[in-house]
């Protein structure tokens, strides 16, 4: 199907499925029961999966076949959020431009970036990238918004005000990002029994640009250009000793990559017209680099599933607080139960950080491949133990 | 001139900054060939060295003074600090006063050990993974490090002041010939300043002129042949770790009264050491040195507000600026080799 082998036919689907009907499958405990924290189909979170999502796709292209490791990516996300916001403020709250905006705004800044990073591979590379984000961070945070010339509003973020020129307004569309007339913020609301699974219009339009670029992905995985780049990663100097130039080909996948990066953007602020310097901060390049290392670099599914997982648990784990946990450990004596909240205090709540980073050593020393490389090695295992199962089976009768 | 001269030595306090903690992560490249993302931390983790000292030696009881009383007519609480009740009022007084210093004697053993703790507990198994699994795994380890020292300490920065004596500013300009009052520059910055040239020179010093050192070089320059020679090259260079360790950390103790430390200081420093490693050429000591004295005064520069009203801001982006220049014009850096981190 649409030039797919069989395989990635069903992998597309079964994510098409998963994000289809992710306001299912996340709320499977009932509305005020003691595991309702756990719940995460609100959509305000569903937004975030699927926007960083993409974001660790697009990444996943780079550094996943190029093997270049980019420490700023995260500022193609904020230019991303700021040309989306421009387009808010200047023409109109429908997302359709502000999202085209922000990819092509994207496109052309990683293009310059790229186009000076590349010049040098390894370490530099990642250092290079890394001086540009603190930079972008530096030029956003407070140089571009002097008097003069006010073009991320500094520390306050770029918003919407009601006296921006919004040239194309019209009077009956809604006064917060729409998509001809629906709002991003509208949420039907399903009551079922004790569950209520809420539909967010904003997530759906994640969720359908997400399967795109999805399915795009797998074909730039599938395709010469991408065999071509994973040959990059595997043996560049090979490659440019049998007469290629591998440059074009690393800057289209830089390039592609910073797109996706600023579609996340786009998309971020288009559920919420707001755009701040923060986005560009390394610690969030960073964060993309977890996500996709977690997930299982240079594997299709890989970055979506570490998008996720961490966006759930930074959720779930600031959440937790100190009550929680007495709760929890309850049942325990009171001595153990004040000594267990005690160890488990620094991790949870504004200690998500420190959670994230163990999280982050863990996997790059016991896991390098991934929650992918580690599903596959649980389901070798498995699948090891059945087959002895069966050879064991077969030789009884023989005996 | 004299405002130039003023000028570069404003650059000087955090140049040296930059150029200890580029000498440090130059030196653990250059002989271990591993990235350190985390040696910003071991820079903030100095400087809590001087800040947990400070705080134990403020450590006191409470008397209760019955010849004072305080405006209710209650007997007064006087808290003395044990180090005052041991070595006696003056003594303690002035060990309190001391403790940046004295950090210093406090920090260089713990700085080695935790050095030396982490190439053996964490760096040793990645050697022959790639340089992005190095880089990842050290940039974890600084995030979990910045996180304890911020669960500990608070996300506040806390003030760590110096020693009253030092705690002055003095007039340079008159012992130059300059007119009074043109450059007035704090005591403690040229402390900062000597302490980093002294640590500077030490280094260089102990590679160029012991044994230890010798082998160290010869290490560097073939790390192979050294080991067929029958040397323990391994246990040399984790010594070196530590001592690289060392050289953040001691930067950080003094870098205190300079800037009240917070967690996060060691991240702001590590980005900017980065880009000067890259700009003094990876793998040069000298360059590493000049480079980060370089763009301190660079930094400085742009600071002024002529350069600031004229393009604004550009003291915030000046040295990625110059990085950039630099790494297109001469890929090497400043005094980069041929065929170090070629590949």
């Amino acid at each position: 199907m649409l030039g797919l082998n069989k395989k990635d036919t069903s992998l597309l689907l079964i994510v098409a499925v998963l994000t289809l009907l992710a306001p299912f499958i996340l709320n499977p405990f009932p509305e005020g029961s003691a595991m309702a924290q756990f719940n995460a189909g609100y959509p305000d979170l569903m937004q975030r999966f699927v926007i960083f999502g993409i974001f660790a796709i697009g990444f996943n292209i780079l550094f996943g076949l190029t093997g270049y490791l980019s420490f700023g990516h995260a500022a193609f996300l904020g230019v991303g959020s700021y040309a989306a916001v421009w387009m808010f403020k200047l023409i109109s709250y429908n997302v359709i431009p502000a999202i085209l905006l922000s990819v092509v705004v994207a496109g052309l800044f990683s293009l310059l970036i790229g186009f000076i990073s590349l010049r040098r591979s390894g370490i530099y590379f990642s250092i290079l990238t890394l001086a540009f984000a603190q930079m972008s961070f530096a030029l956003a945070y407070s140089v571009l918004s002097n008097p003069k010339f006010n073009l991320t509003n500094g520390e306050t973020g770029l918003q919407v005000y009601a006296d921006d020129p919004q040239w194309f307004h019209r009077a009956n569309a809604p006064d917060l990002p729409h998509l001809f007339g629906v709002s991003m913020r509208s949420t039907y609301t399903m009551d079922v029994g004790g569950w209520s699974f809420d539909f967010n219009a904003g997530y759906y339009l994640c969720a359908v640009i997400m399967m795109v670029v999805f399915y795009l992905a797998i074909r730039i995985f599938r395709s010469p250009f991408g065999m071509m780049l994973r040959a990059v990663k595997s043996n560049q100097q090979r490659m440019n000793y049998t007469g290629l130039n591998s440059r074009p080909y690393t800057l289209a996948a830089f390039v592609i990559s910073g797109m996706y990066a600023g579609l996340a953007g786009g998309l971020m602020a288009a559920m919420d017209p707001l755009a701040g310097a923060e986005r560009m901060q390394w610690t969030a390049s960073g964060e993309v680099v977890l996500m996709t290392i977690l997930g299982g670099t240079g594997t299709l599914i890989g970055p979506v599933l570490g998008a996720g997982f961490i966006k759930y648990f930074e959720n779930i784990f600031s959440k937790i607080n100190d009550n929680v946990l007495h709760s929890w450990f309850a049942f325990l004596p009171d001595g153990m139960e004040d000594f267990m909240v005690f160890i488990i205090h620094p991790f949870i709540g504004k200690g998500w950080h420190l959670t994230l980073g163990l999280l982050f050593m863990l996997v790059v020393i016991f896991l390098p491949g991934g929650l992918v490389e580690g599903g596959q090695k649980l389901l070798n295992w498995v699948r090891g133990k059945r087959k002895d199962k069966k050879t064991s089976g077969k030789t009884e009768p023989a005996e | 001139m004299d405002a130039i001269l003023l000028q570069i030595l404003n650059g000087l306090d955090k140049g040296s900054a930059y150029a200890l903690i580029a000498l440090g992560l130059t030196l653990i490249f250059g002989t271990l060939g591993v990235v350190n993302f985390a040696h910003g931390a071991l820079f903030m983790i100095g400087a809590f060295c001087a800040v947990t000292l400070q705080r134990l030696l403020n450590l006191s009881f409470e008397t209760v003074d019955e010849t004072q009383k305080d405006f209710l007519g209650n007997p007064l609480k006087v808290k003395t600090p044990y180090v005052e009740a041991w070595f006696g009022p003056e003594t303690g007084a002035a060990i309190i006063d001391w403790s940046v210093p004295l950090a210093i004697l406090v920090a260089i053993p713990i700085m080695l050990l935790v050095g030396y703790v982490m190439e053996r507990g964490l760096i040793k198994h990645f050697y022959k993974r790639p340089h992005a699994d190095q880089i990842l795994v050290t940039f974890g380890l600084a995030i979990v490090l910045q996180e304890i020292v911020k669960y500990f300490f608070g996300a506040n920065p806390i003030q760590t002041p110096p020693p009253e004596a030092l705690s002055g500013s003095i007039d340079l300009g008159v012992m130059v010939g300059f007119d009074p009052n043109a450059i007035i520059y704090p005591i403690w910055r040229l402390i900062y300043f000597a302490f980093a040239t002294l640590i500077i020179g030490g280094i260089f010093a102990f590679l160029q002129f012991t044994t230890f050192g010798m082998v160290v070089r010869a290490g560097m320059a073939d790390r192979e042949t050294v080991g067929l020679l029958g040397i323990n090259i391994d246990r040399r260079f984790t010594i070196m770790f530590g001592i690289a360790a060392a050289v953040a950390g001691l930067a950080g103790v003094m870098y205190g009264p300079l800037n009240p430390p917070n967690y996060h200081m060691g991240m702001d420093f590590l980005v900017l050491s980065f880009v000067v490693v890259v700009v003094g050429g990876m793998g040069s000591l000298p360059g590493a040195v000049l480079a980060g004295f370089l763009l301190g005064i660079l930094e400085s520069f742009a600071s002024t507000t002529w350069a600031t009203t004229t393009i604004p801001g550009i003291n915030q982006i000046i040295i990625y600026l110059v990085a950039i220049i630099v790494l297109l014009t001469r890929p090497r850096g400043l005094m980069g080799r041929k065929g170090v981190m070629e590949d």
